[in-house]
């Protein structure tokens, strides 16, 4: 897994600004995400790695720096938002299936009303993907009827269904009951093997060891280290590192 | 009831009816229609709508609808001319259900905003992050989802929706209340049982369409 991406990055983040009221969430963040790169950011919570996460679709506007992916500059809002948001795959904390859809809706939805796809063909992709992830026997169930971890993995599906250039994942294991995080963390793992570019934040330290390319450590809104995941674990540098290493690694 | 075995006060009291169902059922699709556009607007990204349906709303639920309906015939009738039907009793309903449905909107807009609010804020997002427009996003995610905690408020919106339609009597449409009230005035000897049969009448048909919401309301719940 040490086979770090070519070419020009996919996601570039450049002195990055973001406040909320007084609170400074983002502090002059740069980073930049190459492709088929894994990155994972891990950090206090407060310390702004959501924030981070959400600017990159821009579901958070911010307020000073740039941030380009695949080459342009975020657009603002309209159309062409919409499209770079559909290029973007994103998992949520709290899943957000669509309550009223059901799974296979759910994942049929965007090729569908988004992307213009023949509903016949996208229900055949949609089934396909649903099977990626190990849950095509609940296609026609409703998300409420779903454990956490099968909610979970749909709402990877129903992202991998827009066949993005790239996955954001906001703390996807956070809101699991444990005995349901690896099967969610097993479907993440094998969509970083297969290349896929992905900023994942999470508290899944295993994860970050075996899955990532590089560890990003934020605090206070600002990004503190960027190494690969053996040094950093190994060897971290600040402070504000081995002060957050050692209170959940003794565990 | 003697009064009713009249046929001539039978057809009065039907046709009185007729227009109080008539009053209620257009109003009731103008309001609905103007009402979600309304919360749309509301809801909106753009400052200018969201005033816009603020103003709307802060107006008329705070203006008595009695002066809406005098609004609209002494206002837009008498003085601005404005006509829409040669058939003296059709221009007063029809004046009558524009009063009814500009008023009516802003509480169907405030029943379908309170209904977006049940909605959790993660359902838009996801909706946004798959690529959807806001116009999609609030079509295919969030007022589907609105709707089911929307109708039971919108059974008492209907409800009085359909006693407020009596107001039109007061602008010179023979609608149920002007007839009991004529009733009356011929009747003096039975003023109450005139009475009871334009209330039973009300309640024969209100009472049932309040329980009918208050099914569809539990059948239709989205369950999280």
């Amino acid at each position: 897994m040490d086979d770090v991406a070519t070419g020009e990055p996919l996601i570039v983040l450049d002195s990055v600004n973001k406040w909320f009221g007084p609170l400074h969430v983002l502090d002059d963040v740069s980073l930049s995400v190459g492709r088929g790169e894994v990155v994972v950011v891990i950090g206090p919570s407060g310390s702004g790695k959501s924030t981070l996460c959400r600017t990159i679709n821009r579901l958070e506007p911010i307020n000073s720096g740039t941030i380009t992916f695949d080459g342009q500059e975020l657009p603002a809002e309209g159309k062409a938002l919409a499209k770079l948001r559909s290029e973007v795959g994103m998992v949520f904390q709290s899943f957000n299936l669509f309550a009223h859809k059901t799974i296979l809706e759910n994942v049929t939805l965007g090729p569908v009303k988004v992307r213009r796809e023949k509903p016949a063909a996208a229900r055949e992709r949609g089934l396909a993907l649903l099977d990626r992830v190990g849950i095509a026997n609940q296609a026609g169930k409703f998300p409420a009827q779903l454990s956490g971890g099968q909610q979970q993995r749909a709402a990877i599906a129903r992202a991998l269904a827009m066949q993005p250039k790239a996955m954001l994942f906001d703390e996807p294991t956070s809101a699991l009951d444990p005995e349901m995080v690896g099967e969610v963390l097993d479907v993440m793992t094998s969509l970083a093997r297969d290349g896929m570019t992905m900023v994942v934040v999470t508290h899944e330290m295993g994860f970050a060891r075996h899955a990532a390319n590089r560890v990003i450590f934020m605090a206070d809104g600002k990004l503190v280290e960027d190494a690969a995941p053996a040094e950093f674990f190994a060897n971290p540098r600040s402070e504000r590192a081995k002060d957050f290493l050692s209170k959940i690694l003794t565990h | 009831m003697h009064v009713f075995t009249d046929p001539k006060n039978f057809d009065a009291y039907l046709s009185g009816f007729l227009w109080i169902l008539k009053l209620t059922g257009a109003s009731a699709v103008c309001a609905l229609v103007l009402g979600v556009l309304l919360a749309a607007m509301r809801v909106s990204p753009v400052p200018v709508l969201r005033g816009f349906g603020a103003a709307w709303v802060n107006i008329f639920r705070n203006t008595p609808l009695t002066l809406v309906i005098f609004f609209c015939y002494f206002g837009l009738f008498v003085t601005l001319g404005l006509t829409l039907s040669d058939d003296l009793f059709r221009n007063i309903y029809w004046l009558g259900v524009v009063g009814l449905s500009t008023y009516t909107a802003a509480f169907v807009c405030e029943a379908v905003r309170s209904g977006i609010n049940t909605v959790p804020t993660g359902q838009a997002e996801a909706a946004r992050a798959i690529g959807l427009s806001f116009a999609q996003t609030l079509r295919i995610v969030v007022l589907p989802q609105a709707a089911r905690a929307v109708i039971a408020p919108f059974g008492s919106i209907l409800i009085a929706l359909c006693k407020n339609a009596t107001i039109v009597g007061t602008i010179g449409l023979a609608e149920s209340s002007t007839i009991m009230k004529d009733l009356i005035n011929f009747n003096g000897d039975a003023v109450i049982p005139i009475f009871l049969v334009f209330a039973g009448t009300f309640a024969a048909v209100l009472i049932p369409t309040g329980y009918f919401f208050g099914w569809l309301a539990n059948r239709l719940a989205v369950k999280r």
